[in-house]
């Protein structure tokens, strides 16, 4: 459980978190999504008191994370940024996060095995690809059994083998019960593991939803009708909340009804269908609507900058 | 990656405490090569320096005239080596800090350890015995082979019962320790390798010759105070009106030693990573 409450922060004169709020429960995957540069890895490190809030608070399981006595057990954590000294081997990596909980050697073996680093475990980490590093960063968080798992952009540099076996691991994570809270910028990603997504753009929330009614509500959900009929459909169809778009294969694009209800209309007055398909705005398109002032914005700033 | 995912339970887990955090810390410093390269390369010099200077002394000792036989004490043959394998102990000490901010590690390291005082108590208490136990051994062989070597002329015979000998030989380890400690909270204070470095080169090598420039009464009242002569007391067995006594000058290095940990610790807390 992660629970922020007007969590702000400023690096000089520029803000990189504005007000957040939210909680993320235990037992569900919940998605961090944001742009690049919205904030999230900032969030993040606010959540481990790497950095200090300029205003609000964070707390993980009730408390400042500094004052848990076992934070390795309460939150696991894969940041973005490396954290890995290069000159050491992954092993002793482990082993020297370990040892500050007195957690045996038998456990960092354990882990090792699990993310499949066998083989390269006494080799330099500076020498791994950046999918093993993600490994070995996987590894660092799962080390203290935690309660909370935090994945900064998980997926980043891993093959597609180690991107199945990660959706396996948040959703097995979170059947275990525990919070997991994972963060990237690309929704597809998300909507494969997550449960519920906190989107933010330019350090402020912007959404708060179940995954469903993200794409619900992202609006532009229209439906898609073919009719031989399709000047009197069109007539019918009228109304207040009502918009009939034709398009150029001579279809029509219907928002304000659903697919029953016009297929209802059309059988009342015995038209044809040929086709009435509910057209769903796919999570992409629903956080690109969402974020879209955001990452102009960011390109704006850009572009005033070159 | 195995395709089952299930993540083995952790039996128990213990709390942070101050002495895995430095079982922790002895496990990083043992398992990069900068400690070994310079742990040796101090050792190499503590012993190499005192033995060479030895040799070429004996050797030459029959041309030398009676004033520079008594400019040669025997005792500082012994020592001389502490002199240049300070710079590996504070290269070392300083990487021990900044490496880990260069290389993202201190991200992971204050994540195990989010009140991050323990692991600079745990670095500095590491280094400190690391460094004095290596360098201990190493100055007593250091003064039983220059011994060994000049044990033909009397003159240069001395043994570590005489007055002040074993004072000044142990001197040189506490010495290294203390460069090593101040080095490391300097490292602590920027964050920085080659600042960490350039700074500590600029008390111990570079303003202390600059102060010549100075007239000679403002040099000798400054001198004895600055960080590098205060530390030099250390180990050295005599002392003149331009420097402090062997313990009040140990005591004035613990003071800066304890300021710049005290700058560092601050510093540490309050600072975003």
């Amino acid at each position: 459980m992660i629970e922020a409450v007007e969590l702000t922060k400023d690096y000089g004169s520029k803000r990189a978190v504005d007000g957040l709020s939210f909680t993320v429960r235990p037992g569900i995957v919940t998605g961090f999504l944001g742009p690049n540069g919205s904030g999230k890895s900032t969030t993040m490190r606010l959540i481990l008191g790497l950095d200090r809030p300029t205003r609000g608070d964070v707390t993980v399981n009730g408390k400042h994370y500094r004052d848990h006595r076992a934070p390795l057990h309460e939150v696991g954590a894969l940041l973005e940024a490396r954290s890995v000294h290069p000159g050491r081997s992954a092993r002793n990596h482990l082993l020297a996060l370990a040892q500050t909980h007195g957690i045996p050697r038998s456990r960092v073996d354990e882990l090792i095995d699990l993310v499949g680093l066998h083989d390269v475990a006494k080799k330099r980490a500076g020498k791994f690809s950046l999918g093993m590093g993600q490994r070995l960063g996987i590894a660092t968080a799962l080390l203290g059994d935690p309660s909370t798992v935090m994945l900064d952009e998980p997926v980043n540099g891993l093959d597609p083998e180690g991107i199945h076996w990660m959706r396996n691991l948040l959703t097995r994570l979170a059947g275990e019960g525990r919070t997991v809270f994972v963060s990237s910028h690309l929704m597809s990603e998300m909507a494969l593991v997550a449960d519920h997504l906190i989107v933010i753009g330019r350090g402020r929330l912007i959404a708060d939803v179940p995954v469903d009614e993200f794409i619900q509500g992202a609006g532009r959900n229209v439906v898609r009708v073919r009719s031989p009929q399709a000047t009197q459909l069109r007539d019918l169809l009228a109304g207040p909340d009502v918009t009939v778009t034709a398009l150029d294969d001579g279809a029509l694009e219907v928002s304000g009804l659903t697919a029953e209800q016009i297929g209802d209309v059309a059988g009342d007055h015995g038209l044809r269908i040929h086709e009435l398909t509910p057209q769903q705005a796919s999570l992409e398109e629903a956080f690109m609507e969402l974020t879209r002032a955001d990452v102009e914005y960011q390109a704006e700033l850009q572009e005033a900058a070159l | 990656m195995s395709a089952a995912t299930a993540l083995p339970k952790l039996a128990a887990t213990g709390r942070v405490t101050q002495l895995r955090v430095a079982i922790s810390e002895w496990t990083k410093i043992r398992s990069v090569r900068s400690t070994r390269w310079s742990l040796f390369a101090a050792v190499v010099l503590t012993i190499g320096l005192p033995i060479l200077f030895a040799a070429v002394t004996s050797s030459h000792w029959g041309s030398l005239s009676p004033r520079e036989r008594s400019d040669r004490h025997p005792v500082e043959i012994a020592t001389a080596g502490v002199n240049l394998s300070q710079l590996p102990i504070a290269v070392l000490a300083v990487l021990t800090i900044t490496a880990e901010y260069s290389t993202g590690m201190i991200r992971a390291s204050f994540t195990a350890v989010p009140k991050r005082l323990a692991v600079l108590w745990a670095k500095i208490g590491v280094f400190s015995l690391l460094t004095f136990a290596l360098a201990l051994p190493s100055v007593l062989f250091a003064f039983w082979a220059s011994q060994t070597i000049v044990h033909k002329h009397a003159e240069l015979r001395i043994s570590l019962s005489d007055p002040g000998v074993a004072r000044t030989v142990i001197g040189g380890a506490v010495y290294l320790m203390l460069i090593g400690i101040f080095a490391m909270a300097l490292g602590a204070i920027v964050r920085n390798t080659a600042g960490g470095i350039s700074i500590f080169a600029a008390i111990f090598f570079v303003i202390p010759p600059l102060l010549n420039i100075l007239p000679s009464s403002w040099n000798q009242a400054i001198s004895p105070w600055l960080p590098d002569s205060a530390a030099r007391a250390v180990f050295q067995l005599t002392h003149d009106s331009g420097s402090l006594a062997p313990g009040p000058g140990a005591l004035l290095f613990v003071g800066y030693c304890a300021a710049a940990i005290a700058v560092a610790a601050v510093l540490l807390v309050r600072r975003d990573t």
